[in-house]
């Protein structure tokens, strides 16, 4: 026979307004099994706790029931109380009176009978718990960092200055991510590169981090403390233990004419290539899919078409047969800090949710770019040497009109969200081109300034007041191509009047993306991402750069649109989340998870298919002698978040999930 | 292929080379065409402007009229036609109130099961068709396509192109040998019905729209609205000023242009009909020989 104490709260008059309590202990202090029932103002208060301890030494309980808030709320705190006084903490449960009661009922009379009904649906379950002991896993002390941009630099150089080693991953042949494409940064104008460089620098010559660029993950496996990443790393064509960086191969690369992804297409590289000359690491990389050689070896063309690279490098870094190779990686933790892309706004996109901009010649007028091609004009590593000329004819654009909001907040062209950093890079550009052009008129069309941050509305302020910026408020509705010019037709929603500017060339300000393989990565590491490809944190304000899956961390723009401030604080963040993972030997994890009856599993593997987690295994079963007798599944403790997915399909009732059993859920529901 | 046909007042009147020319050309492609029996006015633009109930109910006898006749869609040529009987098709699947009163003044039973599609809609459909048939291929001629206001818009109700970047009258004019060519003013509006009214900013309109064609490089305008046509051809001697200073440029329909690379005779696809002479056109291309013939014979 059970001894059962059940405790009723009131929450001052949260509970007690609308449900008798003082009738609910009565009700089920006549249960079988309940030896002990009180209501009390405030079970979580400290007396409130103490009567509960009490009550257990006293009475000698082996089941506690307090019939309060949502477990939510105070499961732990009162599941702490019991273990104070020596009780397994899972016998203790909550009923939930509150949210589930008397905040939705208003009859006095149905809301008591129907807490007693709540009251008895957990004593009857109760009366099956079992004891549970935490689950200890050991934590592997290294961390993965996927995408090398400014949140991903930021991460590796925390968690490494914290005294544990990093991997970091960088699928383009340099890190520095879209910041190093950056000419100036707001609200303060600092060159970008210039902030930038040292801590690429530092990534590089830092003893616990391990760099990994033209690399992706290829597979992840295992769970938190313990995963096993398989990283693919492509064929570079150069040794990177040979190659110091000379140069050499570049100059005589015949292929000069690519565009530069690095310059948006405004520049031209050559097909064996550094992205930058501050790349880190320094080495180049062979586009093999514009590289002469590659291009005659594909057509099978015996006699090399093409070897100057090689024939010029002194120090026979070349190798045109490698392959790609695959490394595995044993980490703790994974932060991913993929970043962003922009969005292209030309007719053709990639994805059927989108639209497109056909309205603004986007790819058909050469004068109208987007933002970061207006950076690299602007910047002094950039194609024209940090001169603004059009891309056209080479020639200074005097007039020149910025549209914000291109894609974002449309919901007809696909994506409803606010990119959150148009208002201030545009604000910046404004400024650029007045300091670079001093004659020259920036008009910008705007929906509204979200310059919320600080010293952002500031500067603003400042592209308007002191670098004349003009300001419309309203939508442009078309553009094309007039003689030399870009005739733009918009509409200035404050003065009402229809506007038909001029203009020598458009800025178009473009959303900003989740990038294009972000399904595929978010699928290998099991963590939910939003309808726009933007990876979803555990929750949107206490656990900011958490993932729904544990031991995976998110920072920067991969997550949401993010400014370089906004990035920056996230990694440091997730780094702090990683480093207080690796502060501990063992990792302790709640026991609430599934169980399989080897012996009745009939190896349908049901559950391996449903489980989200991934945490089915298969498991050889062996007699004495090691023969196999058969193959049954069996749950991974430390990958298990106890959903009950793999309980609710298993054919022949094996899997049971520890504190909501069958026999535990059949109990409390025949108490209805 | 049968499809339904609603010619609407201007085809039967000052757009009769258009119906002409739609009708050498349709049956050169082995289309039937179906007129919709005691059809309405479509209520351009009279009825749109003055009376939403009356702007549905209008096309709506119309519709009611082709599903009697089982017909599975009907080709409206006119672009306001076609704008106005796919708007009342749209506002009739989309606002419960106005079918169920339209339901009542039509005062029988109406699924409006009746598809509509434009010239280009259809035409698009058989481009390869054209392109196998085309004896005379159009071949270097260059063809600015103008699509005018409501051949591709509102978006919700003229989803066959795109209402920004169509190129659907490309495609055909591509079929024909011809080249399309990119120029600013394919949306424009020619002004329609205020060619009366409000002539002077028809005028006006009219003439950018040839300018950015003569830009572009086009000897050709193609339309597909008998507005259009009769704003940009027979105000073009407006447009070019009392002086007569500028270039003429011959405005045909797509069906014309569709017709001379399939070898019809000019003069059957009315092409002697318009104020502004295609004639050296047709010279340069080799057409000429018949339209000449077109006097004697009539």
């Amino acid at each position: 026979m059970s001894r059962i104490g059940v405790f009723i709260c009131h929450c001052g008059e949260n509970i007690a307004g609308t449900v008798d309590c003082a009738r609910v202990a009565q009700a089920l202090g006549e249960l079988p099994g309940v030896v002990h029932a009180i209501d009390y103002k405030y079970m979580c208060s400290d007396p409130g706790q103490s009567l509960i301890k009490q009550a257990i030494r006293e009475k000698h309980l082996d089941g506690v029931v307090v019939g309060a808030c949502s477990p939510h709320m105070h499961e732990k705190t009162f599941r702490k109380a019991a273990a104070g006084a020596g009780l397994n903490p899972f016998l203790c449960e909550m009923a939930n009176l509150r949210e589930h009661c008397s905040w939705i009922h208003e009859d006095r009379e149905g809301a008591t009978e129907k807490a007693i009904g709540l009251g008895r649906f957990i004593v009857e379950k109760i009366k099956f718990n079992r004891p549970l002991l935490p689950i200890f896993i050991p934590v592997e002390h290294r961390a993965l960092v996927i995408g090398g941009g400014i949140a991903g630099i930021q991460a590796a150089l925390d968690i490494a200055d914290g005294g544990h080693e990093v991997v970091l991953v960088e699928k383009e042949p340099s890190i520095g991510g879209h910041m190093s494409q950056l000419s100036e940064t707001f609200p303060t104008l600092d060159c970008s590169q210039c902030i930038l460089t040292p801590r690429m620098v530092e990534i590089r010559q830092h003893p616990r981090i391990k760099l990994l660029t033209y690399s992706e993950v290829e597979s992840v496996e295992g769970y938190i403390g313990n995963f096993h990443v398989k990283i693919r790393k492509k064929a570079r064509s150069i040794d990177d233990a040979l190659c110091n960086g000379c140069g050499e191969c570049q100059k005589h690369c015949p292929n000069n004419k690519i565009p530069s992804e690095f310059d948006q297409g405004l520049g031209k590289r050559t097909a064996i290539y550094v992205p930058f000359p501050q790349a880190v690491p320094n080495i180049p990389v062979i586009d093999r899919a514009n590289c002469a050689f590659f291009k005659g070896r594909a057509k099978g063309v015996k006699k090399a078409v093409c070897g100057r690279c090689r024939d010029t490098c002194g120090r026979h870094a070349i190798n045109f047969d490698e392959q790609d190779s695959f490394v595995t990686e044993h980490v703790g933790a994974i932060i991913v800090a993929t970043g962003y892309q922009l969005y292209s706004v030309g007719k053709k996109q990639d994805s059927e949710l989108l639209q497109g901009y056909g309205e603004y010649g986007y790819g058909e007028i050469p004068d109208v770019i987007d933002g970061l091609q207006f950076e690299r004009l602007a910047s002094a590593s950039g194609p024209t040497g940090g001169k603004i000329l059009r891309p056209s004819d080479q020639k200074e654009p005097k007039t020149v009109v910025f549209l914000q909001c291109i894609g974002s907040r449309d919901p007809a062209k696909g994506i409803e969200y606010c990119s959150k950093i148009c208002c201030m890079y545009v604000a910046k550009h404004t400024m650029l081109f007045h300091h670079k052009v001093h004659d020259g008129k920036a008009i910008v069309f705007y929906m509204d300034i979200r310059a919320g941050g600080k010293g952002y509305d500031e500067f603003v302020r400042r592209a308007i007041e002191e670098n004349h910026a003009l300001y419309l408020r309203g939508r442009v509705s078309r553009m094309y191509r007039n003689g030399d010019t870009i005739r733009v037709h918009g509409f200035d929603t404050l003065s009402g009047e229809q506007m038909v500017i001029d203009a020598d060339m458009v800025v178009l300000a473009s959303a900003m993306r989740s990038q294009p393989g972000i399904a595929s990565l978010a699928q290998k590491l099991s963590v939910s991402y939003d309808q726009h490809g933007f990876i979803n944190e555990a929750h949107p304000k206490l656990r900011p750069v958490e993932t729904n899956t544990a031991g995976v961390f998110v920072a920067g723009a991969c997550q949401a649109p993010r400014d370089i401030p906004d990035s920056v604080a996230m990694a440091s963040a997730a780094a702090s989340k990683v480093l207080g993972l690796f502060s501990k030997e063992l990792l302790e994890r709640e026991p609430l998870i599934a169980h399989v009856d080897t012996a009745r599993c009939a190896a349908c593997f049901h559950c391996e298919r449903v489980c989200p987690y991934g945490a089915i295994i298969r498991k050889e079963i062996k007699d004495g002698r090691g023969r196999l007798i058969k193959i049954a599944a069996e749950v991974n403790p430390g990958v298990c978040q106890g959903c009950g997915t793999c309980q609710a399909t298993c054919p022949s009732k094996s899997v049971e999930l520890d504190g909501f059993t069958d026999e535990q859920i059949y109990a409390a529901v025949n108490a209805i | 292929m049968k499809v339904g046909y609603f010619p609407g007042c201007s085809l039967h009147s000052t757009a009769r080379e258009y119906e002409e020319s739609l009708r050498a050309v349709v049956a050169a492609l082995d289309i039937q065409l179906e007129e919709v029996h005691d059809w309405a006015c479509c209520g351009a633009t009279s009825a749109h402007s003055t009376n939403h109930l009356l702007s549905v109910a209008l096309p709506a006898r119309t519709l009611l009229q082709a599903e009697k006749q089982k017909l599975q869609r009907i080709l409206a040529p006119c672009a306001a036609c076609f704008n106005r009987l796919a708007s009342a098709r749209h506002a009739l699947t989309q606002d419960e109130k106005i079918a169920a009163r339209v339901q009542s003044i039509l005062g029988s039973d109406f699924a409006n099961s009746v598809g509509i599609v434009s010239i280009a809609e259809l035409l698009r459909e058989v481009t390869a068709t054209i392109r196998q048939k085309a004896t005379s291929p159009l071949t270097g001629l260059k063809i600015a396509c103008y699509y005018g206001c409501l051949l591709v818009r509102p978006r919700e109700v003229c989803s066959f192109d795109d209402a920004e970047v169509p190129n659907s009258l490309e495609s055909i004019v591509s079929a024909t040998g011809a080249t399309p060519v990119k120029w600013s003013m394919a949306l424009e509006c020619c002004g329609g019905g205020f060619s009366l009214s409000i002539t002077g900013s028809v005028v006006r309109l009219g003439r950018m729209i040839l300018q950015s064609a003569i830009d572009a490089g086009a000897q050709a305008i193609v339309v597909a609205c008998p507005m259009c046509h009769s704003n940009l051809d027979f105000r073009q001697h407006a447009m070019n000023g009392r002086n007569g200073a500028g270039k003429s440029m011959p405005i045909m329909f797509i069906s014309e242009l569709v017709g001379l690379s399939l070898g019809l005779d000019p003069a059957q696809l009315g092409l002697d009909r318009h104020f502004v002479s295609p004639s050296l056109l047709l010279d340069q291309i080799g057409a000429v020989k018949t339209a000449q013939n077109r006097g004697e014979g009539a």
